[in-house]
């Protein structure tokens, strides 16, 4: 009798309301939904982690080398930056609102609006793609061709600064930027078989739980420029 | 008493259980939570072998103070952080987590699964990719950073395959956020109905802790693994102090996770303990709530005493004061774990079956390894050991005297539900036996080496500390004796039937209500839970009948 614990629930009294779609380790749909929210969370926390550890060790060296880095920074275009946070945003938008499409079951609306988010996602890759251009011919890739600006040499030279610590501040732009961008090339691959997916309508309803796990994505990617911008870009504006 | 008994299901023991399905490709594709158990308990045992061979190597060569047997330091340095990086990323990390978790969480709360079988099969996969590299490595040249990858040696002066080791432990790291992932949101989610959070197993809570530590710390190690790969692979400075960088900055990456990481490794063995102690006690557990916020504790706490490594790094005195304080206040909740397992044996009716030898031989292991933790975070004190083999038996004291004695205990414990077969009691009373002398006698001198001096790391050392290394090198000896024997009886137990039967050691946890082995689907209804854990009483003990299934009197 001590052993005894259990009580017995037949499992097929879950049989009823299960889908065709309910993974064989569930008991119901909301277990499921609840599950892949959940693990989406813990997912971007892990994000949160591995994109701090970057920031934090953006900040020390900013700290380091104020003078260096604030120089450095001058060679970023702001104004593209800026139109970028602001295609993001709008991207965010459209993401939102192919969730709600979503869950009010209008199924041509979610794959129409997932197309506008990745085409606001693609339009960032673009302008940052000509930014990295720039970059190039500007000369201010470590590694490759880095070498202080003309316009920026007689500064350095006058204030006894460190050429290598404004190639640091490159070496951190161009890992943070590009690991961002890395992430937001899988959102926009993970939207597109969203869109396929929504669109032969392989999800039971409009996919309501699976294009919001997406859009938990989506905007997190987001967040992480909203950091980025003004951390690399706005560091000499007053 | 309100609780049902379980009906005896025979017929469907006889017919199949989980290992039923034999092909290989059954198991390389499978996503049954008990079978990827298995996959890495045979993954991680071979880890276990190529660690354990490094520090035989290294205990040999240390036999005489001069350098004879390896030939050069170079091979020793590469001994040292194959040793290092194997035991620590792939045997330890994942051993008790995803061997025993894998297979007992959902036995444990009453589910057919993780919440995402896929995810689980994945991080065993990404857990072999990064373990293949790490045999390449090994194969290929090696690498003599240490474990810790500390800079600029690792960016600047080694010659060896350091950008390999980088991206294999980053590799790695991924299939321990999976697995953390995946026991937290099951935990969270999957439930059986009346299973609340203080009717979780004790083990289940540990895993919980350690699966919040392994999702946030593991992300920074990664981080730092990646920028030290980036800044080898293309020359460029991050952590390089001429060109603005700053390697004590790397040490606080790596500690960050690394730190943690020490209690990825313990937490998961105080779980298994849990489980032991209260079972082979015949006694309800003491303190169940204290325990189990310890564990959440100890998760919460390990987060913030990173800098007790870098004591001598050049880090302000006032961050080693801090740091020094938060690590003596890490020290509560370990000691409440240990005063609670130790109070649930009061009065008990303690039996000595080999899994009870291998956690009373955690308790004082840990203890030892606990308390000198105590004098490492004491600032004057570190000064004057750190470096040396004070700190080396100090965590092997944790690592070894308590994460493998806690991994073995629970080897043993959950071997029938596992298998179902008994092992030797005989046997398995004398591996207990020769681990716990064969340890003693391995580390015990490495304290005394350290107090004295003998700095780690190096394969020469002063002619007066002789007498002291070579025990160490012969406690070595009788520890691999030790470790040998249970794989060679629990491989032998597979030869005879499956008579262990549902409940060999009379426990309370819903893991042992099922089949052993278990079926697929772990249950056959879904369980319903009315009370809570370790419901033991002295008076079952009376009743108990020795290893044969008596689930259902």
């Amino acid at each position: 009798m001590d052993t005894a614990t259990m009580a017995h629930t037949n499992v097929a009294e879950h049989a009823s309301d299960a889908s065709p779609l309910l993974l064989h380790q569930f008991d119901d749909v909301h277990q499921q939904s609840e599950s892949s929210i959940l693990g989406m969370w813990l997912f971007l926390a892990t994000e949160v982690m591995f994109f701090g550890g970057l920031l934090t060790a953006f900040a020390v060296y900013r700290l380091l080398n104020p003078r260096e880095i604030a120089l450095a920074s001058q060679n970023l275009n702001v104004p593209l930056g800026c139109v970028n946070t602001m295609v993001l945003l709008v991207s965010s938008l459209t993401m939102a609102l192919a969730v709600r499409a979503s869950q009010l079951g209008r199924r041509k609306d979610v794959v129409r609006m997932l197309l506008l988010t990745m085409i606001f996602g693609t339009m960032f890759l673009v302008v940052k793609g000509f930014e990295w251009r720039a970059d190039y011919h500007e000369n201010l890739i470590p590694w490759i061709n880095f070498e202080v600006p003309h316009h920026q040499a007689e500064e350095v030279h006058e204030l006894g600064l460190v050429p290598a610590k404004m190639e640091l501040f490159f070496i951190m732009y161009f890992f943070m930027t590009g690991l961002h961008a890395l992430h937001l090339i899988i959102g926009i691959v993970m939207l597109a078989i969203m869109a396929h997916l929504v669109h032969r309508n392989w999800f039971s309803g409009s996919g309501a739980v699976q294009i919001e796990v997406a859009g938990l994505y989506w905007h997190f990617i987001d967040i992480v420029w909203v950091f980025l911008y003004p951390l690399l870009y706005l560091i000499s504006a007053h | 008493m309100s609780a049902v008994a379980v009906e005896p299901r025979e017929s469907v023991a006889v017919e199949e259980n989980y290992l039923s399905d034999h092909t290989v490709k059954s198991w390389l594709l499978t996503t049954d939570h008990k079978r990827i158990g298995i996959l890495y308990l045979i993954s991680v045992t071979l880890f276990f072998l190529v660690g354990g061979a490094a520090a035989s190597m290294m205990r040999f060569e240390l036999m005489t103070p001069k350098g004879d047997l390896l030939g050069s330091p170079d091979v020793y340095n590469r001994l040292f952080t194959t040793h290092g990086v194997v035991m620590i990323f792939f045997f330890l990390v994942p051993s008790i987590p995803a061997v025993l978790g894998n297979f007992l969480i959902p036995l444990m709360i009453g589910a057919r699964d993780l919440a995402f079988p896929i995810l689980n099969l994945m991080s065993w996969y990404v857990y072999i990719i990064g373990g293949s590299i790490a045999i390449y490595i090994l194969m290929f040249g090696g690498v003599d950073t240490g474990w810790t990858f500390y800079t600029p040696f690792s960016t600047m002066y080694s010659n060896t395959m350091v950008v390999h080791a980088a991206i294999a432990v980053f590799i790695t790291g991924f299939s321990s956020i999976l697995t953390g992932l995946n026991f937290i949101v099951t935990i969270h989610t999957m439930r059986a109905p009346g299973m609340s959070w203080f009717r979780l197993p004790l083990f289940v809570w540990a895993h919980y802790a350690t699966s919040l530590i392994m999702v946030l710390g593991t992300p920074v190690l990664a981080i730092a693994v990646a920028l030290i790969a980036v800044e080898r692979g293309f020359g460029i400075g991050i952590f390089n102090p001429n060109l603005g960088g700053d390697p004590v900055l790397f040490q606080h990456l790596f500690w960050f996770y690394s730190h943690p990481a020490v209690y990825i490794m313990i937490l998961p063995g105080m779980g298994v303990i849990s489980e032991i102690i209260p079972c082979f006690a015949r006694r309800p557990i003491f303190g169940y709530r204290f325990i189990a916020a310890s564990s959440l504790a100890i998760a919460v706490i390990g987060f913030v005493v990173w800098g007790h490594h870098m004591f001598v790094s050049g880090q302000s005195m006032y961050a080693g004061m801090v740091f020094s304080m938060l690590s003596f206040l890490v020290a509560v909740p370990s000691a409440i774990k240990v005063f609670n397992w130790t109070s649930t044996m009061y009065k008990g009716s303690i039996r000595f079956d080999t899994p009870m030898l291998y956690a009373l031989g955690f308790i004082g292991l840990f203890t030892i390894g606990g308390l000198t933790g105590m004098m490492l975070s004491t600032l004057a004190v570190d000064i004057h050991v750190h470096d040396t083999y004070f700190v080396v038996a100090h965590f092997h004291y944790i690592m070894v005297g308590g994460a493998v004695m806690a991994y073995l205990g629970g080897i043993h414990f959950w071997w029938p539900k596992i298998t179902g077969r008994m092992y030797s009691e005989l046997l398995g009373k004398l591996s207990a036996l020769t681990v716990f002398i064969g340890f003693n006698l391995t580390f015990f001198p490495q304290f005394v080496l350290g107090y004295l001096g003998m700095p780690r790391r190096y394969f020469e050392y002063a002619s007066e500390f002789q007498v002291l290394n070579v025990m160490s090198t012969a406690g070595a000896s009788i520890l691999a004796a030790g470790y040998a024997l249970p794989l060679f009886y629990l491989l032998l137990s597979l030869r005879q039937p499956p008579t262990a039967g549902k409940n060999p050691w009379g426990a309370t946890g819903l893991e042992w209500q099922v089949d052993s082995p278990p079926t697929t689907h772990n249950f056959d209804f879904t369980p319903r839970i009315d009370r809570a854990p370790y419901a033991y009483s002295p008076v079952a003990i009376e009743g108990f009948d020795g290893y044969s299934d008596h689930g259902s009197h």
